[in-house]
């Protein structure tokens, strides 16, 4: 028991930086994510026919493929082939940052689509351009509606992430690994990673659902007693 | 209050769904003061007049004019006509994630541009005239269905229109909050709002329009001074319509 123990403090201050590791590709990809997937959604709702191919075209590519392929595709074939080298982290950063993007403008475009028209008509009918409409009336219930959708990506790209290991990335998984490959303990060792994970992600979600109360309106939207 | 000066021109609106042709040709003429009210059975393109007029619906032909300037084919310079012509719907449609005194101000803010000191301080008078001064920081999922349609007379108010479109307003409403959004349109009337009511508040109408027109297929077939519609040969299918109405 003691040794298992010690095992388990042993290993904690090498596998920290790969709790740092996991955590900043989770942030960087739903940042990626973000800022990708509203932009993509507004223009799936409102862009021209073309336009809307094109995302429709993404989103189909991105959420039909697997992460693994997705992954080897970027990281021997695409990043090279342009004369892009950076580092396996960074990769994969972009890599989950893609693929995110492509299920959040989902959930985006589905918060859009729905706001009940009135709002469109309403914002209009006192001279605000659709442009206007859509930034100061649509898209703040927008953004609120998709709210509990939206952070659900986050225990998903959490526990997609440990698919980084295949590239090298030393996130959690890999630096759980090294270290059972020279202890030769994998049982405590897996226990502990995945104990990490647990604690990792259900944090996060505690967190998010502080966020998503903070941003309720009364009497509106889900959650809400009326 | 009602002057000879026509604020708004109505000509020849056609407007056609597919095989249905809700507008076959409405014309008329609007002058500043009056409050004109069409009636009619379901169906007959009431609403869709009103939406034509602000171009929240493109007629397909016709022509509309705000002041002598023309309001259809009028590119991005609709937003501006839009904003002298204010419109209430049935369902409210209030900003839900504002509260009432943010769902008068944001067209200000944004709209007209005004500092938010400027707005706060007109959005609040504006509150204050629908009798909405102890809701200021109501969300609309809180307020009651009149205060609801009160407050989107405010929102519409604001923005000083020179004539206000109102789409069946108290549609949605119990005979009690019906009572007391017909009340702040009454007032508004009596203070000389040109406004263009779609409802079928059969007594409202007749105590408050200065012109009834009465509409089916697509045309208005009937019009006229409400004080006529009992006698006159101008309004037998109106009677008709109204059923009981005579005595």
């Amino acid at each position: 028991m003691s040794i298992l123990s010690q095992a388990v403090i042993d290993s904690l201050p090498y596998l920290f930086p790969g709790i740092v590791t996991t955590l900043g590709l989770v942030l960087i990809a739903l940042g990626i994510g973000l800022v990708m997937g509203i932009p993509m959604a507004l223009i799936h709702v409102y862009g021209s026919r073309p336009l809307q191919y094109i995302i429709k075209t993404y989103v189909w590519i991105f959420r039909g493929l697997p992460i693994l392929v997705l992954l080897f595709l970027f990281y021997f074939g695409i990043f090279p082939l342009l004369g892009l080298y950076i580092s396996a982290f960074w990769i994969a950063a972009v890599v989950l940052g893609f693929r995110t993007a492509a299920y959040q403008s989902e959930i985006f475009r589905g918060a859009i689509i729905s706001i009940h028209d009135g709002q469109m008509l309403a914002a209009r009918s006192l001279g605000m351009s659709r442009s206007q409409a859509i930034l100061h009336v649509i898209l703040p219930q927008a953004l609120r509606n998709a709210l509990p959708g939206w952070t659900n990506e986050y225990p998903i790209l959490l526990t997609d992430s440990s698919v980084c290991y295949a590239i090298g990335v030393a996130e959690l998984l890999t630096r759980g690994n090294q270290i059972v490959a020279r202890i030769h303990e994998p049982m405590t060792i897996f226990i502990l990673i995945a104990a990490i994970f647990i604690i990792l992600n259900y944090s996060g979600q505690w967190i998010f659902a502080r966020i998503e109360r903070r941003y309720r309106i009364p009497g509106y939207g889900e959650g809400d007693s009326r | 209050m009602m002057t000879d000066e026509i604020i708004l021109r109505v000509e020849d609106i056609h407007k056609r769904y597919g095989e249905n042709e809700v507008l076959k040709g409405v014309s008329f003429d609007v002058q500043r003061g009056e409050t004109k009210v069409f009636i009619g059975p379901s169906g007959t393109g009431k609403s869709t007049l009103l939406r034509c007029i602000n171009q929240l619906t493109v007629p397909d032909s016709g022509y509309i004019w705000l002041n002598g300037e023309e309001v259809t084919h009028a590119g991005p310079r609709i937003n501006q006509y839009r904003q002298k012509i204010g419109m209430v719907f049935q369902n409210f449609n209030l900003f839900d994630h504002l509260t009432a005194l943010g769902n008068v101000e944001i067209a200000l803010l944004r709209v007209k541009k005004m500092n938010r000191q400027e707005a706060r301080k007109k959005a609040l008078m504006e509150l204050e005239q629908v009798g909405l001064s102890d809701k200021v920081n109501s969300y609309p999922a809180e307020l009651s269905g009149g205060q609801a349609q009160r407050l989107s007379i405010a929102r519409a108010l604001a923005m000083d229109p020179e004539v206000i479109l109102f789409d069946e307003p108290t549609s949605s409403l119990d005979p009690e909050l019906t009572r007391e959004v017909l009340e702040v349109m009454r007032r508004l009337a009596r203070n000389g709002m040109t406004m263009l009511i779609v409802t079928h508040e059969m007594g409202f109408a007749l105590s408050v329009a200065n012109e009834i027109l009465f509409m089916e297929h697509g045309l208005i077939v009937e019009k006229g001074p409400p004080s006529e519609i009992p006698t006159s040969q101008n309004f037998t299918r109106t009677r008709q319509f109204l059923g009981s109405f005579q005595d």
